[in-house]
């Protein structure tokens, strides 16, 4: 770039190598370690190349009691927590997108506002609701939970999705012979899929990562996070890289693939 | 095929008056253009007629049939949007077939009308395209057969040309003529391009501010503007106006302009100290190098050469007003021309109120 000194290149190159390591490398170090034998978490000085790769470390994990039970459980719930937050947040997101009515920058904010609540505050009285519901230390209870987490996050998304689809279409399809609900059907969800999807995912993802409210409202029907946060302490080191490996590289690849819409949302420009 | 009618439509946007008691009527085959500057409410309009805006008040009929509540589906309408809006994820094929399928035509049907509509339009080889590998000019044909496929009663077309680029967009002009003169087609179509609304249109309807000032066939509207709007928006140039007063002469009122006078020849009342505007388009001044009488002199302050024409930009006293001479006219800035103006084409305006006042002269109104 023309009337910038390479001081300031360095720099801003330097910046973005230290940020990037600052995130890559527990991850580098987390799948190193989850993919070398076991012993060699022990071993000083620590390997930094994969040099011996071993799935015996992962085996462990995989086959170790309540893992299999706890990745069902976490299946489950994000599921579920993806199914009900877009039934709830996908047309909100489309009125917000369409709609001019009064208030509508209010409810924007009011949108964001819910997750002013910090979970410790609201875990107990959850808790004690959905143990009079008879939810208590069921999947549906904890993805009731992420369905209140996600909702702001899914609203957002698509709102950004549908306003990003042109008006006309549906008043074209309208003049074409259309209802307004056809017109939605036929033009504007086809055209939000994918965006659609991307905030499904991102749901996902919220919820498969989500330890706190999931710790708190189970007891035996642990989810993945819960059932490794629970055991952390009395498992060994190996036992946690391998746990910490399974549950971030879901999680990892499915920001890969939306991230494109994640930048849309954030106000970051694609390109 | 049928006409439309407005009975008194009034459409707000909050407290922001968007049409105030439009009333109009459209013949049926009529090439019908809303004409205006933006923000004048004929897009409203239009879109009202489409059913896409909900009226306030008044009553809207596409032939005899009210439709005034009717959604735009039940309308038996078809619009074309000044974006296109083409769907983007169907191929064009399937866009302009879309209608027909939405009225469950029987796909034999289809195939036939599709392929006639694309025919007219010259889209034969782009049905099996997505519209994001067309350029605009082809999106805007595809906009078009997708409304034409469906035979609607009125056709409504708000500003389809445009996005196109000038050379384009003229040749847009000739075909969307040609589509009017062979299908005979009730034809709305709005326009804020005065050159677009006098080449296309049966008759035109200007619009300002919410209303409807004037509705004419083009060349009335452009010999004969109801208001100084009017005048001054539609032609380039725009009608030059001279500002002037109402005497008493020896055979009637005379019109006082920069210290002279010219004959009044008015059938409605004027009197004495009233402004008045004498509104003459620029081809119809007649110029002289040499003073005659009843001639005005008036200075060349700009010589514009126009290939066509030489545009003047002149001054008589302190106003100035635009003429036009063949090109190759000697002529230079400083020089004085004598300019009279033949009663037949003056346009008299009152100041105050900018409305024409009507000519007693036969053949004129």
């Amino acid at each position: 770039m023309k009337g910038r000194s390479w001081v300031g290149d360095v720099l801003w190159y330097a910046g973005a190598i230290a940020l990037a390591l600052w995130v890559l490398a527990p991850i580098y170090l987390i799948g190193l370690l989850a993919f070398s034998p076991r012993m060699a978490v022990y071993r000083w000085p620590r390997p930094l190349l994969p040099l011996e790769l071993s799935v015996e470390t992962m085996r462990f994990f995989v086959t170790a009691t309540g893992t299999l039970a706890a990745t069902w459980n976490s299946i489950v719930v994000a599921l579920f927590t993806m199914i009900l937050s877009l039934i709830l947040g996908a047309p909100a997101g489309y009125a917000l997108a369409r709609f001019f009515f009064p208030g509508r920058e209010a409810v924007r904010m009011g949108i964001l506002m819910t997750r002013m609540f910090p979970m410790a505050i609201l875990s107990i009285p959850l808790a004690v609701t959905f143990i009079r519901m008879g939810l208590y230390d069921t999947p549906w209870a904890v993805a009731l939970v992420h369905t209140a987490m996600a909702l702001p996050f899914v609203i957002l998304i698509t709102a950004s999705v549908f306003t990003a689809i042109p008006r006309d279409l549906e008043e074209a399809a309208m003049t074409l012979g259309c209802s307004p609900l056809s017109a939605f059907l036929r033009i504007s969800l086809p055209l939000a899929l994918p965006g659609l999807a991307a905030a499904a995912l991102f749901t996902f993802v919220i919820s498969w990562n989500e330890v706190f409210a999931a710790a708190i409202l189970t007891l035996r029907q642990r989810t993945l996070p819960a059932l490794v946060i629970t055991v952390l302490n009395e498992s060994p080191l190996y036992f946690r890289f391998a746990g910490g490996f399974f549950m971030v590289a879901p999680a990892l690849v499915i920001l890969l693939i939306i991230r494109r819409y994640l930048f849309h949302l954030w106000g970051v420009s694609g390109r | 095929m049928a006409g439309v009618r407005l009975e008194g439509v009034r459409k707000t946007f909050g407290k922001v008056v968007a049409l105030r008691e439009i009333s109009l009527t459209v013949e049926d085959g009529e090439f019908f253009v809303l004409l205006g500057p933006s923000g004048c409410g004929k897009t409203t309009l239009l879109r009202c007629i489409a059913g896409l805006e909900r009226v306030d008040r008044g009553r809207i009929f596409i032939g005899n049939r009210e439709v005034t509540g009717l959604p735009p589906r039940r309308r038996n309408i078809a619009m074309v949007f000044q974006s296109y809006a083409v769907f983007p994820h169907m191929k064009v094929y399937d866009n302009i077939a879309f209608g027909l399928r939405m009225r469950r035509v029987p796909e034999a049907e289809v195939r036939r009308r599709v392929e006639r509509a694309a025919g007219m339009l010259q889209l034969e080889g782009l049905l099996d395209r997505y519209p994001a590998q067309l350029s605009g000019g082809q999106r805007q044909r595809v906009a078009v057969a997708r409304a034409l496929v469906m035979q609607p009663e009125v056709l409504l077309m708000d500003e389809p040309l445009s996005n196109l680029d000038a050379l384009l967009r003229l040749h847009a002009r000739a075909e969307l003529k040609r589509l009017h003169q062979e299908t005979g087609m009730t034809i709305i179509y709005v326009t804020h391009d005065q050159v677009e609304a006098m080449s296309l249109g049966d008759r035109i309807a200007v619009m300002r501010e919410g209303e409807i000032v004037q509705v004419d066939a083009p060349m009335r509207i452009y010999e004969a503007p109801a208001t100084v709007f009017v005048g001054g928006f539609i032609g380039n140039p725009p009608m030059n106006f001279l500002q002037g007063v109402v005497e008493d002469g020896e055979g009637g009122p005379v019109f006082h302009l920069e210290g002279h006078r010219i004959p009044l020849s008015l059938a409605g009342e004027v009197s004495s100290g009233q402004q008045l505007l004498l509104g003459i388009r620029a081809e119809h001044i007649r110029v002289n190098d040499e003073s005659h009488p009843g001639a005005l002199p008036a200075e060349v302050l700009v010589v514009e050469p126009l290939g066509a024409q030489l545009l003047i930009t002149a001054r008589i006293g302190t106003q100035t007003l635009k003429l036009s001479l063949p090109p190759g006219h000697p002529v230079a800035p400083g020089q004085l021309l004598w300019l009279s103006f033949p009663a037949e084409a003056i346009r008299w305006m009152d100041a105050r109120s900018g409305r024409a006042i009507p000519a007693s002269a036969p053949g004129s109104s």
